[in-house]
């Protein structure tokens, strides 16, 4: 019984998002369309068609990379709400390690420019890791003002020294076709990025669970005194594990680059990096689930559109609706499941089933 | 014999089935200065947020100039012309003094006028030359300068009497007498003045009357000019000290293991805690540490152990020096343990299951982990062997340390320090909370360590738990080691006097 108190427990973002797209339905009846076929076209839309299949997963790949810029520092108790700054500079580096760097073998400067994406997200992270481990400062502040600087370096880059002669706004040259990621679904825009985002989920994953890094991070995240008396030098490790949050989200934005835009466009990234905070939540800060939940949301968010189109929902309202996941999820994870406090109800239910008994039991005798 | 301005009457205070308090009996002389003396636990904190209306007595009653009445809230105390000052202060740092003063003052109305405050403050600081600008922020002043901040206060209010809660832990020597003259200016105006404190010389220097508490009781009520120094410490301590029941065996002490010296550190509040602390342990013996809380024992502990850098003195470890070595090294290179006295906070995270808990000092080095990655299993296998070995009870190794009882998480606390063969295992408050079968586990534990050859600090404010494990027992005060007994030498006058920083004779 407790075993399966258990698990329902573990399973809570699934009710809750189960809750939430109830509540949604109410949304969709107001707005005078049957929530039964705008969902079936949702998840049709969404999941099932091969061309609604590739857009979610060209979708996926920001958002899953920037679901584990959030969730590696979030274990070592950090929140780390700037991934979007940090896609833009992925996205600001690789472009101009792609642009500006000399001719060669793309075997050689497609890993540069997917290194110098990481290294500019990384930077990103590394400002807020180091003045929040030595100087003390709030990291979600931090990092929430670095997301401005990051968009407006961007937007002056793209608009001002990158870019293209002539352009009608502001973007840079096309990147060489040679440096492009390759797709991984024939005619459609899905690219690699997707893939890489997965490995490095479980990578993670393994990190977290198997490796001294990982216990260390935890130990930090669940006690950081406890961690600096077992000799965990504590700062370093923010620096670091900010660094490497910086360097998944750098690698978000540089995938958008050299993946589906080719360029350098100013405001690429339609909030992805805010869009990796509520993947977190959704996969409680499980890496190995870090995928599903990013897939999901990229799904809820490219099957809008074909709903959209189909039933002739406005898509404020599947807006709506992914709010409401939000909420319920987050809300979801305040319930904790607490062995000691469902182990004594089972006990007192019976106790009551014994007590109700043995009343039962003793009332013909009483009646003697 | 002056006017009573307040009596106590066979107060009693249970928390749970503890009676923290039992049948106190008190007077308190109108105009008098009124030292209460005591040991740690010795229910003095609580008598004083009974006065302060923070507790309600569950037996005895209170008399306020010669009529019984009971104070319900500090509000009603304050009301009343009752202030208090606590240990740890209460301001704001970034507000002026006159707007901490401000803060809560009843009657004020919509507006807040700052003016009638500060003038009044200016008046008041000039009539016990307090020596306070009312304009100045509170973080720039020095402690001893927030205290009389938090004097002003009271007084502000009308207070008629004062009770402050160890008014001079905090506070540097050179404040201290600056303290001690303000303290007499406070009696001359009228003033009655209690304060809670465990060091003798200032209730030698500046109390009318002192009131010694011990367990919850009152051990003695006597006006300090007919008494000594020695009489009180022996009154505090006051119990017949048991003398050494374990079997120590004929075993000599070794070389020399860790050796500190002229140790100074400041705590997290940038006052200094150490004061020229040194010490010498070697192999196979114990050193005690005695002292009441709060004298410089918790920063001792981590300036041996890493958690906080000296500012002068050198430690060193079979000769090696770490004072500047990090924890890392200092656990896996020179092989230094650490109980420390907050289970919860420092030596486990609660959150963690008991195998990731027996791992946590070690999880860096064979056998546990290997070039980085954890060997899960070989770490079941030790959690399952210790918790079987220190009798550790639980439900399974995968149950969180936050549900095992005190005594089981100090269990396992002691087979982690203890099983990875250290050289010097630090113990800190190692029986706070437990009961008698967790504490007989322990100091089996550390006697074992000392069979073994190691060099044990045994700190604790416990001295019968010292008096039982110790080799020699040193005694702290005010950050500095103010003697060095052996068990044998032990005499409650002695340690009392030691405890309240009365230094011997002849004692480096």
């Amino acid at each position: 019984m407790l075993t399966a108190i258990r698990y329902f427990y573990l399973l809570r973002p699934i009710w809750a998002v189960l809750i939430a797209l109830f509540v949604g339905s109410g949304l969709i009846l107001i707005a005078g369309v049957s929530p039964i076929t705008a969902y079936v076209e949702l998840f049709k839309g969404a999941f099932l068609d091969y061309w609604g299949l590739a857009g979610t997963l060209v979708k996926t790949s920001p958002i899953l990379l920037a679901g584990l810029a959030v969730i590696l520092p979030l274990r070592a108790g950090l929140l780390n709400i700037g991934a979007e700054g940090q896609i833009y500079m992925g996205g600001l580096f690789s472009a101009m390690a792609a642009l500006l760097l000399p001719e060669m073998s793309a075997l050689i400067l497609v890993p540069i420019c997917v290194l110098a994406g990481a290294l500019g997200g990384g930077l990103w992270g590394l400002i807020p890791g180091y003045l929040k481990a030595y100087h003390g400062m709030n990291e979600v502040i931090l990092t929430i003002l670095l997301n401005f600087i990051a968009i407006n370096i961007v937007s002056y880059v793209a608009g001002g020294p990158m870019m293209q002669e002539g352009a009608p706004y502001p973007y840079s040259e096309e990147i060489r076709q040679e440096l492009w990621l390759p797709w991984i679904m024939n005619g459609t825009d899905a690219h690699a990025g997707v893939i890489v985002g997965v490995a490095l989920a479980m990578v993670m994953f393994f990190v977290l669970k198997y490796s001294t890094i990982g216990f260390a991070l935890d130990t930090i995240g669940k006690n950081a005194t406890a961690a600096q008396y077992a000799g965990v030098p504590v700062k370093p490790y923010i620096v670091g594990v900010m660094f490497a949050a910086g360097a998944l989200g750098g690698l978000a934005g540089t995938f958008e680059v050299l993946g589906l835009k080719y360029r350098l466009y100013h405001h690429f990234s339609p909030g992805y990096g805010f869009d990796g905070i509520v993947v977190a939540f959704l996969a409680s800060v499980n890496p190995l689930i870090a995928p599903i939940a990013a897939f999901f949301l990229s799904g809820l968010k490219a099957g809008a559109l074909v709903m959209q189109r189909a039933v002739g929902l406005e898509s404020t309202v599947i807006e709506a609706i992914q709010g409401l996941v939000i909420i319920f999820v987050a809300a979801s994870l305040g319930f904790k499941y607490n062995a000691t406090k469902w182990s004594q109800f089972l006990l007192r239910r019976r106790k009551l089933d014994a007590e109700v008994g043995d009343t039962f039991a003793k009332t013909p005798k009483g009646d003697e | 014999m002056s006017e009573l301005v307040l009596k106590l009457d066979g107060i009693a205070k249970l928390f749970g089935d503890f009676r923290a308090l039992d049948g106190v009996h008190m007077e308190i002389e109108r105009g008098s200065i009124h030292a209460i003396l005591g040991e740690n636990g010795a229910g003095k904190t609580t008598l004083m947020n009974i006065l302060f209306g923070l507790y309600q007595p569950e037996e005895g009653e209170i008399s306020l100039n010669g009529k019984v009445t009971k104070i319900p809230s500090p509000r009603i105390a304050m009301e009343m012309g009752i202030g208090m000052i606590h240990q740890h202060f209460m301001l704001v740092d970034t507000l002026t003094v006159a707007e901490n003063v401000a803060l809560g003052l009843p009657d004020q109305g919509a507006k807040l006028d700052l003016g009638r405050i500060v003038k009044r403050l200016a008046e008041l600081s000039e009539e016990y030359q307090f020596d306070i600008d009312p304009h100045e922020e509170v973080w720039k002043l020095p402690i001893g300068m927030r205290q009389r901040v938090e004097i002003l206060k009271v007084l502000f209010r009308d207070a008629d009497i004062i009770i402050l809660d160890e008014p001079t832990s905090v506070l540097a020597p050179n404040e201290i007498s600056n303290f001690l003259d303000g303290m007499a200016r406070l009696r001359a105006a009228g003033k009655t003045v209690i304060f809670i404190t465990h060091k003798l010389d200032e209730v030698e220097a500046i109390a009318d009357n002192v009131t010694i508490m011990q367990h919850g009781k009152v051990s003695a009520e006597v006006r300090v000019v007919e008494s000594d120094a020695r009489e009180m410490a022996r009154l505090m301590v006051g119990r017949e000290i048991v003398h050494d029941v374990v079997d120590r065996g004929d075993q000599k002490p070794g070389d020399i293991v860790l050796k500190a010296s002229g140790l100074r550190a400041r705590d997290n509040r940038g006052i200094e805690a150490l004061k020229g602390v040194s010490l010498e342990i070697r192999a196979g013996e114990v050193l005690g540490i005695a002292g009441v809380d709060g004298n410089g024992q918790a920063e001792l502990s981590e300036v041996i152990t890493g958690l906080l850098d000296p500012e002068a003195g050198t430690i060193t470890v079979d000769g090696e020096d770490i004072t500047h070595k990090s924890v890392y090294a200092r656990r896996h290179t020179h092989h230094v343990s650490y109980v420390p006295e907050d289970r919860h906070h420092t030596g486990l995270v609660l959150d963690f299951s008991i195998a990731q808990n027996s791992m946590l000092r070690d999880f860096r080095i064979p056998p546990f982990s290997r070039k980085g990655v954890i060997n899960t299993s070989k770490v079941r296998e030790k959690a399952k062997d210790w918790v079987d070995r220190y009798d550790v009870r639980m439900r399974n190794i995968d149950q969180h340390v936050r549900f095992l009882s005190g005594g089981n998480q100090q269990k396992l606390i002691f087979a982690r320090e203890v099983e990875c063969d250290p050289r010097v295992l630090v113990v800190m408050q190692p029986c706070k909370g437990l009961d008698v079968g967790a504490i007989e586990a322990v100091q089996r534990t550390v006697m074992a360590e000392r069979a073994n050859c190691k060099a044990v600090l045994y700190i604790s404010t416990e001295l019968e738990h010292i008096m039982t494990v110790a080799d020699r027992i040193a005694v702290m005060c005010a950050g500095e080691i103010t003697g060095i007994l052996t068990p044998d030498e032990v005499t409650d006058e002695r340690i009392g006097a030691l405890m309240g920083g009365i230094k011997e004779e002849g004692v480096a």
